[in-house]
């Protein structure tokens, strides 16, 4: 696991203290960590090469801020590059001149088309759009009537044909919306092997008849190194505008994101975070970077903690944080608060604009068992602990597993997870003092609480 | 050459069928160092894994120091034992000294545990065994009425109940109305569901024991459908439904495209969990016993 990819960098380059110039050799020595942590992120080998290759020239050379590590200063080379490939800014969906916009979902067979298809829809709806989904899969058992009952649920209009190919159910659908005035249309597409000929060509002739504004893939986040494959393939032989990266509610590092779009130059416009209609979200490459180095899982854990502390709490423990005497009291306070805000998912659902309301607040509810393990290991150690973990040694931790009904395990896990929060604060407070309460800032705004 | 190029030279390879990379490793040479870089790069191009594929690079080496072997056409015979032992399945698959047969089917989202069901289904029908779905997937829109049409192609009967039952509820019907109904064999569908979802897989045990609690010894296999595409996280869906409910086996599905699955090397090594199915393709027969050689030479086939 490269939970710390910085930490691993770090021991690679201690010999190289605060100041000085990253030589070849040190960053010989980190471009095999980084090419084994993007390796376990799924990035495909050969856009690793490439991409070492690229900043390896970038890092040599370098001068090391002096706020940072030798092993931070590469992470943040490697994290700006990453970013910076995954796309600087937000893509939005074409808007043609000529009415009706026309969006065509592509992939492979279970990557999310259909539940994208449904999302996109709501997605636009909430622009004063009136969407229509045109279901042309009639190849999958109950792939038309799981469109129809997404749509249904969602008071979306719906236009399919019974035994009709799905050319003329495509044709037949842009007939009904110019009819009925619905704009823009979406086409689900049935799933296919890129390596299907027959079915790839199926896609060609669509595309002639319908002259889609945007071609969309679809890509399952949790794919490993064939997603260069399929993508190379689908851009060839049908060409493809965008794509969707679903199902990132998981715990996948999801670098196929990364080769897809350095194979196929193309931009991802959304994510998938959930198997609800209200789950697409914007994609943010700087997110997806750290997620690709394995530090998203701290990154989010910060953000939860900033969206929900109420504001004087927020400036006291960024003073805290700033001084780095953040504690596990604290950490247990935060959590404290999430926990508290579980049953607002309702409220929030009910909001104007559900996109923008942070992931982490939705899904509160369903990690409420963590929280609680959480707090009961936090209170099963003495003050002294938790404001100086350092001092909880093996004897220590069997104690607190068992005041706590835990494991040792879990013990061990939450002060890892503690620790590695104070690491990032740390390097935040050095790196850019604003970062830290941005989301809090952004995130209190407009809410009843 | 173009990083697009590369790929598309490579696919056009595999596609035609052209004796690709093996070939060129194994053909013929010394064994050096760029030996063992290739080999690394194949065995992760085939989504390995990182941990595994080191793993079993270092294992080879030290047999190939070992038995002093020079040639890499030595090599090759080497590395496929080494794989096919790690891969070998259980000589028999659970079974129960009295029928039904209890097989439950769980994954993650479109990893193909529905389609696989009717696969399965089939593949018993044909032995002359009277098998009963259960569409067990109440959450996903359409998802009952997918098994039924499958149900239907295969000539076997469905349990099934509204979308928005409570599955552990409809479960508990299902295995007495196939003990009532002298079925066979009964073959449950679950909602797709990411492991790392606590809820749902809080669910997933809670249908685990309705089932265990109603017949003892079921369900007698619990088969984990993979998508060969996966990546790394393959080795995390494993690890949490495996501790979720304990796996008896994988099904590794869409084998047809040009994803060689080399994630089940992974979780074999990691979990001992054995690849009992490979489905290869979207039709009905289109399952196979998974068989470790064929497997290997597949795998290494970059
Ligand atoms: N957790 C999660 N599940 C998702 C997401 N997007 C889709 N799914 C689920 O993934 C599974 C497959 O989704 P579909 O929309 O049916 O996929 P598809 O590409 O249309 O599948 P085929 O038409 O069979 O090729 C379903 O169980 C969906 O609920 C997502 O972002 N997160
Ligand atoms: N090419 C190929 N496609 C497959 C295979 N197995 C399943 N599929 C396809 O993959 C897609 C998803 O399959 P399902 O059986 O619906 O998957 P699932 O796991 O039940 O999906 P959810 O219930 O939504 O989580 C469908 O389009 C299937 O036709 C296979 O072996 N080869
Ligand atoms: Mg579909
Ligand atoms: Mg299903």
């Amino acid at each position: 696991m490269f939970s710390s990819l910085a930490d691993k960098l770090q021991n690679t380059l201690r010999r190289l203290r605060g100041k000085g110039k990253l030589s070849e050799q040190d960053v010989d020595a980190a471009m095999r960590e980084i090419r084994l942590a993007l390796l376990e992120a799924d990035v495909n080998f050969k856009v690793v090469k490439e991409f070492i290759a690229s900043i390896r020239a970038r890092a040599v050379g370098e001068e090391v801020m002096s706020s940072l590590t030798p092993g931070q200063q590469v992470v943040k080379i490697v994290n700006d590059e990453l970013t910076r490939l995954l796309g600087s800014e937000n893509k939005s969906l074409a808007q043609p001149a000529k009415s009706p916009a026309k969006f065509m979902l592509v992939g492979l067979q279970g990557s999310g088309k259909t539940t994208s298809a449904a999302k996109l829809a709501v997605h636009l709806r909430r622009s004063g759009k009136k969407p229509l989904l045109v279901a042309a899969d009639i190849y999958r058992p109950g792939a038309v009537d799981q469109l129809k009952k997404l749509s249904a649920s969602e008071n979306l209009d719906f236009f399919s044909l019974e035994q009709s190919d799905p050319v003329a159910i495509c044709k037949a659908g842009l007939k009904f919306a110019a009819h009925e005035s619905l704009d823009p249309v979406i086409f689900d597409t049935a799933g296919r092997l890129h390596i299907d000929d027959e079915l790839m060509s199926e896609l060609g002739t669509i595309k002639d008849q319908v002259k889609p504004d945007e071609i969309l893939m679809i890509l399952d986040a949790m794919t490993g190194q064939d997603a260069v494959n399929a993508a190379v393939s689908f851009n060839d032989q049908v060409g493809i505008s965008g794509i969707i990266l679903t199902k990132l509610d998981g715990d996948t590092r999801g670098g196929a994101a990364l080769s897809v779009r350095a194979v196929t130059g193309c931009p991802i416009k959304f994510t998938g975070t959930g198997e609800k209609v209200d789950a697409l979200e914007p994609f943010y490459p700087d997110r997806m970077a750290s997620r690709i180095l394995g530090m998203g899982d701290v990154l989010s854990l910060i953000e939860k903690a900033e969206a929900t502390m109420d504001r004087d709490k927020a400036i006291e423990m960024e003073r805290k944080l700033r001084s780095q005497q953040f504690t596990l009291d604290d950490f247990r306070e935060q959590l404290g608060q999430l926990k508290n805000m579980g049953s607002l998912e309702q409220i929030m659902e009910m909001l104007p604009g559900g996109m923008g309301i942070p992931k982490e607040l939705k899904q509160l509810s369903l990690n409420e068992n963590n929280f609680t393990r959480i707090e009961a290991i936090i209170s099963s150690m003495t003050p002294g602990e938790r404001v100086n973990p350092a001092i909880i040694n093996s004897s220590r931790r069997k104690r607190i597993a068992k005041g706590s009904g835990t494991s040792v395990q879990d013990v061990n896990r939450l002060l890892n997870q503690f620790s590695q929060m104070q690491k990032m604060f740390k390097k935040m407070g050095a790196v850019d003092k604003k970062t830290a309460m941005k989301g809090l800032k952004k995130g209190h705004k407009g809410f009843p609480f | 050459m173009s990083l697009v190029q590369q790929f598309k030279d490579t696919l056009t390879r595999s596609r035609q069928g052209f004796l690709g990379r093996l070939g060129d490793l194994f053909g013929g040479g010394e064994i050096d160092e760029e030996f063992y870089e290739e080999l690394e790069e194949i065995l992760v191009s085939g989504d390995v894994g990182v941990q595994t594929t080191l793993k079993l690079v270092e294992e080879l080496r030290e047999e190939i120091a070992a038995r002093r072997i020079r040639e890499r056409s030595e090599a090759r015979e080497l590395l496929e034992d080494i794989l096919g032992k790690l891969l070998q399945t259980a000589a028999e698959p659970v079974t129960p000294e009295q029928p039904p047969l209890v097989i439950l089917l769980v994954g993650v989202n479109g990893s193909g545990k529905t389609t696989s069901i009717a696969k399965l289904a089939h593949f018993y029908k044909q032995q002359g065994k009277k098998v009963l779905l259960v569409a067990g997937d109440t959450f996903r829109a359409a998802a009952v009425e997918q098994l039924e049409i499958w149900a239907k192609r295969a000539g076997v009967d469905i349990i099934k109940q509204q979308q928005g039952t409570d599955p552990a509820a409809l479960y508990f019907d299902a295995v007495n109305a196939a003990v009532a109904r002298k079925a066979d064999v009964l073959i449950g569908d679950t909602a797709g569901r990411l492991h790392t979802s606590d809820n749902l897989m809080d669910e997933l045990n809670k249908i685990y024991r309705v089932i265990n609690r109603n017949l003892e010894g079921a369900p007698h296999q619990v088969l984990l459908t993979v998508d060969a595409t996966t990546g790394h996280n393959a080795v995390a869906q494993a690890e949490k439904f495996n501790q979720t409910l304990p796996l008896t086996g994988l099904i590794l599905t869409k084998l047809d495209g040009t994803a060689r699955g080399g994630i089940v090397v992974g979780i074999r090594d990691q979990l001992d969990i054995p690849v009992s199915y490979i489905g290869t393709g979207e039709k009905i027969e289109d399952l196979a016993p998974f068989d470790p050689r064929a497997f290997t030479a597949a795998l290494l086939q970059a």
